[in-house]
């Protein structure tokens, strides 16, 4: 067994530095690396760039980073519940790439599995494509879609183990996998870290060689960000 | 004239019997609430759920489980969670049967604009260019004309576009239509609405052909 075990987040996010590009895995608020951001915050680094399928809220996930502007550019496929995203964004303070979420998905995962770009028919024809290559195969027009490139992905997992084997919850799954693997440096945190041979090999999601270090995260608020419920009858 | 709800009505008799299907935010979630019961169809929310079901009853909430409004969410027996690559592999590679949508805008040659008003906030297309430039059986549902009563169904998209030739019907508070080669199609008029009043309404060419009926809902 290789172990990926690290104590904390603190040495988890060892290396990280001003300028550099991340991948953090969720959907919303669903399955955010809520520590490693809480690091990041801490630790201060700027001019970052963010590959990540939303912003996060005024007050949680990548919003606080955002309020002590810390991002340089966000690349994402949706980021309209965050105010100070918008403000940032109008006067021209932080750059935005928007991404169809698929596309977005795809980018990482081709990172993670080594192809440099692949052929989408996702923005074909709309302002998403400009400046790309395209093709046609079979009657169909494609966009050419590079792979990103980043210097530390976080992901968060539901429970881990020491050889950095991952298993999700849920949607808390999301963009989580495919990030795993597509940094040169993968971070996850998870809710219960376990020692090796404690998960079935069987049930999981992401394999540890995927999982450069992996921690126990210390808290999860896991905040709701639309609270939907029914009536019972 | 149709409400929100009776544009959900009409729709949810496009869903048939073994589909997987799609439903975007808006007029299309609640079509979910009409569909047949004695029919097996399964929801699919792009950030990576199959199978899903109603809301939760209060106090069962789970933060792991939501809809890609980020609504809590729950799931039927069947249902299945995946990453959203994995998402995406079921809609691009069009195993999913229907997308429904809403729309800004829609030509009369399949184009659809529904992510972008240049000059307002931009929050971004979401995973709506990747549903309309795969799905082939693509139902938007909208209102015939805007806030200030202008068309939405026009000769070209005025909008930044989300994806072309791609609608393949449309269901309004007026009307359904078909995208065809001579332009919108007139299939159905909502219950009291004249052909005369859904050709005001519609900017782009209007294909009248023989007896229109009524819609049943």
């Amino acid at each position: 067994m290789i172990n990926k075990k690290v104590a904390n987040v603190a040495e988890a996010l060892k290396g990280v530095k001003d300028g550099m590009t991340f991948m953090l895995g969720g959907f919303g608020l669903c399955g955010i690396p809520e520590n490693a951001i809480d690091e990041l915050v801490r630790l201060g680094i700027k001019d970052i760039t963010c590959i990540s399928n939303n912003a996060g809220v005024d007050d949680f996930g990548l919003g606080l980073l955002l309020q002590k502007h810390q991002i340089k550019k966000m690349i994402s496929s949706y980021v309209g519940e965050n105010d100070e995203f918008e403000r940032q964004m109008l006067s021209g303070e932080l750059e935005v790439e928007l991404t169809p979420q698929g596309t977005l998905a795809e980018k990482c995962r081709a990172a993670q599995a080594g192809f440099p770009a692949f052929y989408t028919p996702a923005g074909y024809g709309t302002e998403v494509a400009e400046g790309k290559e395209t093709r046609e195969f079979d009657g169909k027009m494609y966009v050419l879609e590079p792979a990103f490139k980043a210097d530390f992905s976080f992901v968060k997992a539901w429970k881990g183990d020491e050889a950095g084997n991952l298993i999700f919850k849920g949607t808390a799954r999301n963009f989580n996998p495919c990030m795993c693997g597509a940094a040169k440096i993968t971070v996850a945190e998870v809710e219960e870290l376990l020692p090796a041979g404690s998960l079935d090999p069987n049930e999981i999601h992401i394999p540890g060689i995927f999982v450069q270090r992996i921690f126990q995260g210390e808290k999860f608020e896991k905040r709701i960000e639309q609270r939907t419920v029914r009536q019972k009858a | 004239m149709l409400d929100k709800n009776g544009i959900a009505k009409r729709i949810a008799k496009e869903v048939k019997d073994g589909y997987y299907v799609n439903l975007g935010i808006g007029i299309p979630t609640l079509v979910a609430n009409f569909v047949r019961d004695d029919i097996s169809v399964e929801f699919q929310s792009e950030n990576g759920v199959l199978g899903m079901g109603p809301f939760p009853f209060e106090g069962e909430e789970d933060a792991d489980i939501i809809n890609a409004g980020k609504q809590t969410i729950t799931t039927l027996p069947g249902a299945s969670f995946f990453d959203s690559a994995m998402s995406f592999a079921m809609i691009r590679g069009q195993h999913v049967d229907l997308t429904i949508l809403g729309a800004m805008e829609v030509a009369e040659n399949g184009d659809i604009a529904n992510w972008k008003i240049p000059g307002k906030m931009v929050k971004g297309m979401g995973g709506a260019m990747d549903l309309v430039a795969s799905a082939e059986n693509i139902i938007v549902a909208m209102m015939h004309t805007n806030r200030a009563g202008k068309s939405k169904l026009l000769k070209r998209c005025t909008l930044p576009l989300t994806g072309v030739g791609c609608v393949t019907k449309i269901v309004t508070n007026l009307a359904v239509l078909e995208v065809t080669e001579q332009g919108f199609k007139l299939l159905e008029r909502a219950p009291g609405v004249s052909i005369e009043e859904i050709k005001e309404a519609t900017e782009g060419n209007l294909v009248v052909a023989g007896d229109i009926p009524e819609m049943n809902i």
